[in-house]
């Protein structure tokens, strides 16, 4: 195929594709249904890895539809299907547009020792250690945590410019919305990221793909094989070099008439600069002379893959009895574990399957979640951590569980999320308004949505806070309300496996429907 | 021009109108004009929230004597809670629809709806059935989400609660209607028409922590007081409150109190409570401070049964 179709269709593909995953990321209303987005989010490779191993279920295996597409069309996930590729294209257009010169690649030699070693540390790391890799270089994550750091709050910033003017005109239908933002540290990894990869893509086109992602990378071994892909025909071309100047990627060859298939992202840029129409998009024959390096390659993908299947389990299978210890010191307010989100089942369970995507923290209602520090320890700096300093999980949702494109939240049903204890609360009585100031407070209990924090007598006519950890799920409304400062009177102290908790009970009560009034 | 700006600019003139209205509305019942001062009470029992709302109001004058032609109205409902209508943590859906169909039948402009609520307020406007109750009689719904929202004043005559900030609504408009649910609430004993304050203002916090029955009360001597108060006694929070947990908290009294001196309407829903006043302790405070009457004794009372 030579259309220039081809490249039309791509930008136009990508251009939604883009579109839906910063409207999925940028929805500060909470408008769009959680299956939606799953539908959007179920082709990302890593979090497809990651879910599939947990459900095991044919509609989360996204990550093999990925592999037989890269199989057939090479790396089209990396031009069609990657929200951070696609970006980066957006970028590289910017920087073409600053200085010509960004624009104009030309054939480089791959940064082979790098991407490979950065390819088998992402896999061995992964697989002995944990997650941390995996977070820091999942490319789906990456543009995940731009989104949560900058571009939600970008779209609130103009959202809140917007209700300002509409305000004037005594119209309501948006609202102004407090940006709150995280501790200054949590965004130390997503600037950096975004400054190399911005930089990179500005001025280099697709080099952070070709050099540093783990899924390029991996995606590019498998186009090695792949059934359709980019070729010259070396009769037509005159050797003007035009496709290669114009590749992003870097990888034609012009003068030796090579593609090289593994960084190649499917763009089709060259199939439309070639003005010999001497490239052209179609199935290949597989070389005699290159037959025996493809057996060892295609040893190496199935080894990787086998590696990244077969020996994750057995590292998970030890990892689910051993429970880790917290470092204590690292956690305020006595807490003995963090407060993990609804849905991780077990705070060690959770931190080996999120990469930190920050999904749910973009679409908490509430915004209680905010990147963990060290809260979990390092494997789980940037998870998502429950901070009720900041806000409360609403008793009436259950978002972030439904969402999770890794499966690190499972999902839960309402019901079972309101019996679901990830922490209990503890009250602190010589913190308690109650006790230092002998007044009328009130707000923890008043805030409990399962009466698990209620009111006794104490002196005079004054009440005070007592807590039922039986029925309490540790919402942390009470944590959040409480007016003391700088330590709360009442704190929810995580549960490192969840629990049921059990239903309020509820007697009728003893006052009847008045017959008369009673004054 | 910003919009801080805007209303920091448009305040003064508001506040001035708004306190030309204020004066002049509440002078009128106090001062006792035929038209309208027949009763400082009125409390019906055994309708509809809308029947008794309509039957209540009409002893009152009708709505015709708070909202005159082309005002603005502000119905403060208590949407504090994501909670459905049938528990009751939020004034009846019904009941406010009904007040915003009255306001604009007396010629009212605008209507505006809005409270701070406590869990989120997309979802309380939304599971309360308020919104949709309100927007469907043509009132306007504010959101309360935002410190932005809310401005500064001060409270002549307060022992703690010298300054708070107070949404910026409650200057746009002319009238003010205070629409609170009758509920237990687990450590002032009740909630009711003054407390129903503390959805107005921005930083609850401190009202809890400095002392909250003297802030209850002191925010009744803010200038912008309630012109009427609805009291919403059909579902009664007798327990549990002030969100509840099931529908064994709630008891039916499908009752209405609807008068103009708030300080009575919380004296009565105690009654209805079966709580001692005294133990209300805002309610005494309130009253020492001459803002309104805590003996019912004392006021003019219209007992309606249907």
């Amino acid at each position: 195929m030579r259309s220039p179709f081809l490249r039309r269709f791509r930008i136009l593909f990508s251009a939604l594709v883009f579109i839906c995953f910063f409207i999925v990321f940028a929805d500060f209303k909470y408008l769009i249904p959680s299956k939606y987005i799953n539908i959007v989010l179920s082709l990302q490779f890593i979090p497809s890895i990651l879910k599939f191993w947990d459900l095991r279920t044919l509609i989360t295996a996204g990550f093999v539809a990925v592999l037989i597409l890269t199989l057939l069309t090479g790396r089209t996930y990396c031009s069609f299907l990657c929200p951070l590729g696609i970006g980066q294209d957006i970028f590289s257009r910017i920087g073409g547009r600053i200085k010509r010169k960004f624009r104009r690649y030309g054939f480089k030699k791959p940064f082979t020792i790098i991407r490979y070693t950065l390819l088998a540390a992402t896999i061995i790391v992964t697989l002995i250690w944990g997650i941390y890799l995996l977070t820091l270089l999942d490319p789906y994550s990456i543009f995940g945590r731009f989104m949560t750091f900058f571009g939600n709050p970008a779209v609130i910033l103009i959202n809140n410019f917007l209700s300002g003017i509409l305000g004037k005109f005594d119209i309501y239908s948006l609202s102004h919305i407090h940006i709150t933002g995280f501790k200054l540290l949590s965004y130390s990894i997503p600037v950096l990221f975004f400054l190399l990869i911005g930089g990179l893509s500005l001025t280099r086109g697709r080099l952070y793909c070709n050099m540093i992602c783990p899924v390029g990378t991996l995606l590019g071994l498998v186009s090695k094989i792949s059934l359709v892909r980019i070729k010259f025909d070396e009769n037509k071309c005159t050797r003007c070099g035009r496709c290669s100047v114009g590749c992003k990627s870097s990888c034609i060859d012009f003068l030796q008439h090579k593609i090289d298939a593994s960084r190649c992202v499917v763009c089709f840029n060259c199939i439309n600069t070639c003005q010999e129409k001497a490239i052209s998009y179609g199935i290949t024959g597989v070389k005699p002379k290159s037959a025996e390096t493809d057996a060892s390659r295609r040893k190496f993908v199935a080894g990787s893959l086998l590696l990244l299947l077969g020996i994750r389990q057995s590292v998970r299978a030890q990892n689910r009895t051993a429970p880790v210890p917290k470092k204590e010191s690292t956690v305020k307010e006595n807490k003995t574990f963090p407060v993990c989100p609804p849905g991780g089942v077990t705070i060690l369970d959770f931190n080996t399957d999120c990469t930190a995507c920050s999904l749910c923290i973009s679409a908490c209602p509430n915004g209680v979640l905010v990147p963990a520090l060290l809260q979990y320890g390092v494997e789980g700096m940037m998870q998502p951590v429950m901070d009720y300093h900041k806000s409360f999980c609403t008793y009436n949702c259950t978002r972030c569980t439904e969402i999770c494109p890794t499966n690190a939240l499972h999902p839960l049903v309402l019901d079972a999320k309101k019996l679901t204890q990830i922490g209990k609360a503890v009250f602190i009585k010589d913190n308690c308004i109650v006790k230092t100031e002998k007044t009328a407070c009130g707000a923890c209990s008043e805030a409990c949505p399962t009466k698990a924090v209620h009111m006794i007598p104490y002196e005079g006519n004054l009440v005070i806070p007592e807590t039922n950890n039986e029925i309490c799920i540790g919402c942390g409304h009470c944590e959040f309300a409480c007016p003391t400062t700088p330590y709360k009177a009442i704190f929810v102290d995580g549960n490192d496996v969840h629990q049921a908790a059990k239903k309020p009970e509820n007697a009728e009560s003893e006052m009847k429907t008045p017959v008369d009034f009673p004054f | 021009m910003r919009r801080r700006d805007f209303l920091k600019k448009s305040a003064g003139a508001g506040l001035a109108a708004g306190a030309v209205f204020s004066i002049g509305g509440y002078k009128k019942f106090l001062s006792g004009s035929p038209a309208n001062a027949k009763y400082d009470m009125v409390a019906v029992m055994g309708g509809s929230p809308e029947a008794m709302f309509d039957l209540g109001i009409q002893e009152l004058g009708g709505m015709g004597s708070f909202v005159q032609k082309g005002q603005k109205v502000l119905v403060k409902p208590n949407i504090g809670w994501d909670v459905i209508p049938e528990l009751a943590a939020n004034t009846n859906p019904l009941l406010v629809k009904r007040i915003i169909e009255h306001c604009f039948r007396a010629g009212a402009k605008e209507v505006y709806v809005f409270d701070h609520t406590i869990d989120n307020w997309v979802n309380c406007y939304k599971n309360s059935g308020i919104e949709k109750a309100a927007k469907a009689a043509g009132a306007k719904v504010v959101p309360g989400n935002s410190e932005s929202y809310y401005q500064k004043v001060e409270i002549p005559g307060a022992v703690v609660l010298k300054t708070d900030k107070v949404h910026e609504i409650i200057f746009g408009t002319d009238v003010f209607i205070n629409v609170p649910v009758l509920k237990h609430h687990s450590s002032t004993r009740m909630t009711c028409c003054l407390k129903n304050m503390m959805g107005v203002i921005w930083d609850r916090a401190f009202w809890h922590s400095h002392n909250l029955y003297q802030c209850i009360a002191d925010y009744a001597l803010f200038e912008k007081k309630p012109h009427l108060n609805i009291i919403d006694c059909y579902n009664v929070m007798v327990k549990n409150g002030p969100q509840g947990v099931s529908k064994e908290d709630i008891v039916q009294m499908k009752s209405q109190i609807i008068t103009t001196d708030w300080v009575a309407g919380d004296a009565a829903a105690a009654k209805m409570l079966n709580t001692e006043i005294e133990k209300i302790e805002y309610i005494p405070l309130a009253y020492k401070t001459g803002v309104g009457n805590m003996k019912l004794d004392a006021l003019n009372i219209k007992r309606i049964k249907m």
